[in-house]
């Protein structure tokens, strides 16, 4: 990402989306849309102060919803370019409430709450698609329960929940865990709000409420002020109350050490897709060895029809995996995931070498889903007139793995089918040599015009 | 200039905040007055981003204003951020190589986040460590060298014959060198690819047309590589052909000599004839199946997937599947079964080719390999995994799907050009997912199943992406390296032992004859400046010209004394 960022031949439009292409190879005009970021680009330096002092708080995409940012934001830490964007749909000043607190703080005076879309227009010899590709949404299977039960997440979810800088900080935290202390600094923040009226009182009326209250009970008290305190202090231990049971019961919580990871969710399903997305087996023997190196105690279990570990070293790394981090691999489909005790979610599927269906409790599941064709390529594929296949992805031949159906577009990566990282990476510079023959032609052809 | 080095030394120590993420855990005011007290520092500052464009411009102004002839910054790491603080120095006129970093963030406020007292405390000491190292050092220009705008192709396969035609595409000479009379590789004994199911005679035909009318492609057949000599963009090969030896001068080098499928001698009753590989089977189909052939047992990771041979050969799985459906649809009647352990048809068309082959009746049967299928005269004894129960197949035809194991000449290849291959023979790229198709070494380039084996998508794909790779250092003429490099500081103490040239994983080092006698030569362009050959040296003849003892002890003087 740096080295793009840096590179003096590249010019990086991020947040900008292409609206019209026209023209052939060696000649394309294309039509660019920036999007407006309400945040001058060149004045943005980085540092951050906004989202620091911003009082919006969204729900962060990036980390799955497992976590918040707020309405100026970058996508993620270390994000190139690191210039802050607002979040148009969120934005209090934007949606016409009170606030401005973000150009405020800008040292910079970076913050641009008129500013506009930019309409570019372009002159390309060569286009390449490398639009990438969507995670399949598993609550489309019923049977798998994503949602209804609080600890089945996504191989993506569980990702962020691994990472040193994901919203757990690295520790495998259960969601029904995380959603019990959110409710705990929820109420805190209440009981906090309510303790502070309780001490106006207090202060008022020279009596701790405990006792007022006990007075108060006995018919001491029959004014509007003391009837109000009283209704205070019924309040305040409304929340005392489930807030001590939930702290207690969050002293019990530990990460998950029992893992279930499921296979060909979404992939190799005729109700789905019929394709195998290819890397979501060795992600998650991968996710399995990184939880075991986090907690050394910690199991898991991988349900697959196969396990594919086909590249370089995957097959040596897939028996490690099983030799030294506690994984188990199961052959058989999950027929279906329900409800145990504790939220811990129970897997009932076939062990097919056993031939025997079996149910086993987990403390988290991990669905390993599909790689979806990115639910934009429709539209990016009728602005340049390139064909899609069946699944609608970029439609290539098997003897020109990077050329579309039309001449100068060319495609990388999962937007042409799933694929993992060193064949995307492969397949970029494959695409990069396509796109440069055809800028190398066209400068040939120039000269010989020239002459 | 301000680097002079009798000049007095004036070191400027620039502390980042970046943001809250080092300010937030250390004491930023008790490291800038730390830092004023430091030998030669004339002058600090504290920045809230030290990398935006006000710290660039007060490291710029610092250096004209304060006539800074060093900068130190105490930030984040140097993977990242010594480019652009180096090239800011330089723009203000300092030399880029007195810039020093000492990294407070990753390596201290990041890990020591509830420890601020302790954490300030090592901060200060990687300060210190910092300037004093910058007092020592030298100014350097970097290294350039020109490039040869002419590329080499090892291998006329699929890989090879792609690599070379995108280059020649780009406009740059290529010198294609095939071990056989004619080009093509693999494809020469293949029947049809999958899964377009297009000739492999026809493809290779069409290749070999397209390079043999290329205007900028030269090829040998009956031809080898025998020498190489030199480094990226001055490579001086020799060629052995028919017409004898041919002196070529060469830029960059693309590796893309193929594998060759495993012949399993000893194996399920492996005789060429009843019992055949997946490979020959490739050739009989091409030549047309025998009609009478009724029942065909295939059995899949035949010394492959073993103790003897870990890795799975990726191209097997699909393979089996192409020839499975290719034999029903010439011969509707025949029974065929696949014996596996996993079927391997990753991704969008090799799993429809593997439903498909379901359609046309291809029988798949589950083996564990700790039951593995017995092959006898009348047929095959499989034990069925899944139905948990012995079968008994029979077989006028036994296939066995062997891995493609790496080619005789692998080890040779990888010793010209001082590149390495892993333990299973394949050539051992740069970085497994980063750079998937360079070498460690600059100005080498691998494709194809060389490197792993891969299919015919696949293996047209990385062609076109090593050409791409190798375009890079062609299309700019030359090369600028890192001045940060090993050099020979004490010629005398050098005894031409050679240990360290056997040990550069670049091939920057050479033994040269001297008057001195035997003497290592550090090829700068080729130098990575890793340092392997200086830790290695007895004598202590190489060091690292940004690394030298002198610097790297007055590191830990300044860590000691403090």
């Amino acid at each position: 990402m740096l080295d793009v960022g840096r590179h003096p031949n590249i010019d990086l439009l991020t947040y900008s989306e292409v609206e019209k292409v026209e023209g052939k190879a060696g000649a394309f005009k294309a039509t660019v849309r920036k999007k407006a970021r309400y945040v001058e680009e060149d004045k943005c330096t980085g540092c951050g102060a906004c989202s620091e002092t911003c009082p919006t708080i969204v729900p962060d995409a990036y980390e799955e919803g497992l976590g918040t940012r707020k309405a100026i934001y970058p996508l993620f830490a270390q994000g190139i370019p690191s210039t802050r964007t607002i979040d148009p749909d969120y934005c209090r000043q934007l949606n016409g409430k009170k606030c401005g607190i973000c150009a405020k703080t800008c040292q910079a005076d970076a913050i641009n709450f008129d500013q506009k879309d930019q309409i570019l227009d372009l002159d390309v010899a060569s286009i390449i698609v490398a639009a990438g590709y969507d995670v399949f949404d598993p609550s489309r299977i019923p049977e798998y329960r994503f949602q209804e039960i609080p600890n089945v997440v996504t191989a993506i979810q569980f990702e962020r929940l691994l990472s040193a800088s994901g919203p757990t900080g690295g520790h495998v935290d259960r969601p029904s865990d995380l959603a019990v202390e959110a409710e705990i600094e929820a109420l805190e923040k209440k009981a906090k709000k309510s303790a502070k009226t309780l001490a106006r009182y207090e202060e008022k009326h020279g009596e701790n409420s405990k006792t007022f209250y006990g007075k108060f009970q006995g018919g001491k008290y029959d004014d509007e002020d003391h009837r109000k305190w009283a209704e205070k202090y019924e309040a305040h231990l409304a929340i005392e109350k489930p807030l001590e049971d939930m702290k207690k019961k969050a002293e019990a919580f530990r990460p998950a050490k029992k893992l279930a990871f499921i296979q060909c969710v979404g992939s190799r399903d005729f109700r789905f897709y019929p394709f195998c997305s290819g890397y979501c087996c060795m992600h998650s023997i991968k996710e399995a060895i990184i939880a075991n190196e986090h907690e050394p105690e910690t199991t898991s279990t991988i349900f697959g029809m196969d396990i594919r570990a086909v590249g370089k070293g995957f097959e040596e790394y897939k028996i490690r995996g099983g030799n030294k981090s506690g994984i188990t691999y199961v052959r058989g489909r999950v027929a279906e995931i329900t409800k145990g005790p504790n939220n811990n979610p129970v897997v009932i599927y076939e062990d097919t070498r056993e031939r025997k269906v079996k149910a086993e409790e987990f403390e988290m599941v991990i669905l390993a889903t599909a790689c979806a064709p990115s639910k934009g390529i429709v539209g990016i594929a009728q602005i340049l007139g390139i064909d899609l296949d069946e699944y609608q992805f970029v439609k290539t031949s098997p003897l020109s793995p990077v050329d579309t159906t039309i001449p100068g577009i060319f495609v990388c990566g999962c937007a042409e089918s799933p694929m993992d990282v060193p064949e995307s990476v492969a397949q970029a510079s494959s695409a990069a040599e396509r796109a440069a023959e055809i800028a190398f032609q066209e400068d040939v052809e120039k000269e010989k015009a020239v002459a | 200039m301000p680097e002079n080095n009798d000049q007095e030394i004036r070191i400027g120590v620039f502390i980042c905040h970046c943001g809250s993420n080092i300010a937030g855990y250390l004491e930023m005011e008790e490291l800038e007055e730390f830092a004023k007290t430091l030998p030669n520092v004339t002058f600090v500052q504290r920045n809230l981003y030290t990398c935006s464009e006000t710290g660039i411009n007060e490291i710029k102004k610092g250096i004209k204003e304060q006539n800074l002839n060093r900068v130190v910054v105490a930030s984040c790491t140097p993977r990242t951020h010594e480019p652009l603080f180096r090239s800011s120095c330089a723009e203000a006129g300092m030399n880029p190589y007195l810039f020093e970093m000492a990294n407070i963030r990753d390596q201290c406020s990041w890990v020591h986040m509830h420890e601020k007292e302790a954490g300030t405390a090592k901060a200060k000491d990687l300060i210190r460590m910092g300037v004093a190292k910058a007092a020592l050092l030298e100014p350097k220009e970097p290294i350039m060298s020109e490039v040869c705008p002419r590329g080499l192709v090892i291998g006329g396969g699929v890989a090879g014959m792609t690599a070379t035609l995108a280059l020649a595409n780009r406009g740059y000479e290529v010198v294609l060198v095939e071990r056989e009379e004619k080009l093509g590789g693999m494809l020469n004994s293949l029947n049809k690819l999958g899964p377009g199911m297009n000739s492999a005679e026809a493809f290779a035909q069409e290749k070999i047309k397209a390079l043999t009318d290329h205007p900028k492609v030269t090829i040998f057949t009956n031809a080898k590589v025998t020498e190489v000599d030199g480094f990226i963009g001055k490579y001086k090969v020799d060629i052995q052909t028919e017409a004898g030896i041919k002196k070529i001068d060469i830029g960059v080098i693309i590796v893309a000599i193929g594998a060759k499928p495993l012949v399993p001698n000893g194996l399920y009753g492996y005789d060429g004839q009843r019992v055949i590989t997946q490979h020959e089977l490739e050739g009989h189909l091409k030549e047309g199946l025998d009609r009478e052939i009724k029942n065909v047992v295939i059995i899949q990771c035949v010394g492959s997937r073993s103790e003897e041979r870990p890795y799975c050969s990726r191209i097997c799985c699909q393979t089996a599947v192409k020839n499975a459906t290719l034999i029903r649809d010439e011969i509707p009647d025949a029974k065929i079964s696949i014996l596996y352990r996993d079927m391997q048809m990753y991704g969008v068309e090799n799993e429809e080719m593997f439903r498909d082959s379901k359609a046309k009746g291809v029988r798949y049967i589950n083996y564990d390999p700790a039951t593995p299928p017995e092959v006898s005269p009348e047929g095959v004894k499989v034990h069925h995994a899944l139905l948990g129960r012995d079968m008994d197949l029979p077989a006028d035809l036994v296939v066995l799907s062997t891995p493609l194991v790496a080619n005789g000449q692998a080890h040779e290849t990888s010793q010209l050009l001082r590149v390495p291959v892993d333990e299973n023979g394949f050539f051992l790229e740069a970085h497994v997912k980063l750079r998937p198709l360079d070498f460690a070494t600059d100005g080498v380039f691998i494709c194809g199943s060389a490197h792993f084996p891969a299919n015919i998508r696949e293996t047209i794909a990385q062609g076109l992406g090593a050409a791409s790779r190798a375009s890079i250092p062609l299309s700019k003429g030359s090369v600028v390296v890192e001045a940060v490099i090993s050099v020979l500081s004490n010629e005398d103490a050098c005894r031409g032992c050679g240990l360290c040239v056997a040990l550069c994983p670049y091939g920057a080092l050479e033994i040269h004859q001297t008057e001195k006698g035997r003497k290592v030569h550090v090829i700068d362009v080729a130098c990575k400046g890793c340092g392997v050959c200086a830790a290695t040296c007895y004598q202590h003849a190489l060091t690292i010209n940004s690394f030298t003892d002198q610097q790297i002890t007055a590191e830990l003087d300044a860590y000691l004394g403090g």
